[in-house]
């Protein structure tokens, strides 16, 4: 069932490889020629978005990626990878923001305007981003969607696209780090990021009693606990990131007349 | 107790029971789950309410400690931290979720049982036993900042 698929991803991997390659070498360079006119780049910054390319790169190329074809634990390391990890990793090493320092001021200012847009607005909406996000994952695991992909290669690179897509859609919708023009509320992203992250575990705790068609019982059960607990500790990262923000953003600007400078 | 106490009082109150809930639900997952393997990932009877409930209390909680941590750093930075209020909230948190656990999820979503195999009585009798008394410290500790908070307005 997925010797052909594979026969048939060679050239895909090839591109792949190069595109994430070039995704790395763009980003070194963008930042280092504009290191000249504008305030230094942060080398963690670099270090997030190697990781982070890294991380899409193991999850779409390689043994883990094949093994990811033919076993349901391998598939929920690559959704982790690709779902969670990955988007949170870019998002720190805010890609729009050196973006907008790469390119002529007119340009800049025109792509500027496409994101503080209605339409980038409703999707940035954290709700509507959840609902793309744990949505689509809950097609993905309880129709026959998970076991039509592993029958067609166009949909098995469709649906990896749209997880890692929603994801990081998703991560910029709670996490305000990268250039964000229109914000929605602390508390507003907080109820939702909690619903989210139920959601999240009970889908998580559905498969383990409800495999999707074709994955074998034990290998359900594995690939569910994988999803809860390795699911936890990237909530665990987004949520201290989120609530470090919040608490950044309510200091006081003088606790105590004493401490004025 | 200082003037910024009394005001960010209701702060100190929420992130001590922000911090009980979470303090719970970790005593649950560590000791239950991890150390005594009495609660299981998943319980056969688990029915779709018990699932839902099951992973908001877990995000929740999740989200609690870690909110908690950020308001107590908050309210020391405006140095308004105020222990026993805190305290209070604490108990107040964590005997209202045990409550919660033992009551809600665990006799009337029959999410899953303390223990199994075994006679369930004693164990459903401590557990909401021990998250009454809980409930109680945590009840007259706020009763008693109250009172302190009472009379140092009178005192101003």
């Amino acid at each position: 069932m997925h010797s052909h698929v594979q026969a048939a991803g060679t050239s895909f991997e090839v591109i792949v490889t190069l595109l994430l390659i070039s995704m790395i070498f763009l980003y070194l360079l963008a930042a280092i020629s504009t290191n000249r006119k504008y305030k230094k780049w942060p080398v963690y910054r670099f270090v997030f978005w190697i990781v982070g390319v890294f991380s899409v790169g193991i999850a779409m190329v390689g043994p883990l990626a094949e093994f990811a074809h033919i076993n349901f634990k391998g598939h929920m390391i690559t959704h982790l990878l690709l779902g969670m990890l990955a988007p949170l990793l870019l998002l720190l090493a805010t890609p729009m923001a050196l973006l907008l320092r790469t390119l002529k001021v007119s340009t800049a200012r025109k792509l500027t305007r496409v994101l503080k847009s209605r339409l980038l607005h409703f999707f940035t909406n954290p709700l509507t981003a959840t609902a793309l996000n744990i949505g689509g994952l809950y097609i993905l695991y309880t129709t026959d969607l998970y076991m039509l992909m592993h029958q067609s290669l166009v949909l098995y690179r469709l649906i990896h696209l749209h997880v890692f897509l929603a994801g990081y859609l998703f991560t910029l919708s709670i996490i305000y780090v990268d250039v964000t023009p229109r914000r929605y509320s602390y508390m507003y992203r907080a109820v939702v990021l909690i619903l989210a992250l139920a959601g999240h575990k009970i889908l998580s705790k559905y498969i383990y009693a409800n495999p999707p068609k074709g994955v074998p019982r034990t290998d359900a059960e594995a690939g569910s606990m994988l999803m809860y607990y390795g699911g936890d500790i990237i909530e665990l990262a987004l949520i201290i990131l989120f609530c470090y923000q919040w608490y950044k953003s309510t200091a006081p600007r003088f606790t105590n007349p004493l401490y004025r400078t | 107790m200082g003037k910024d106490q009394s005001s960010y009082s209701f702060r100190n109150l929420a992130s001590g029971l922000l911090f009980g809930m979470g303090l719970v639900a970790f005593i649950d997952e560590a000791v239950f789950h991890q150390i005594l393997g009495w609660h299981h990932f998943y319980d056969k009877s688990t029915t779709a309410v018990g699932l839902f409930s099951d992973g908001l209390f877990h995000a929740f909680s999740w989200f609690a400690t870690v909110a908690s941590l950020f308001l107590l750093a908050d309210l020391k930075r405006r140095n308004s931290f105020w222990l026993k209020r805190w305290i209070s909230g604490m108990f107040l948190g964590g005997g209202l979720f045990q409550l919660f656990d033992g009551l809600v999820q665990h006799k009337l979503l029959e999410l899953h049982q303390i223990r199994y195999n075994v006679d369930i009585l004693p164990y459903d009798i401590i557990w909401n036993v021990t998250a009454v008394i809980i409930l109680i410290i945590g009840v007259l500790l706020y009763m008693q900042t109250q009172k302190s908070k009472r009379t140092a307005k009178e005192g101003r």
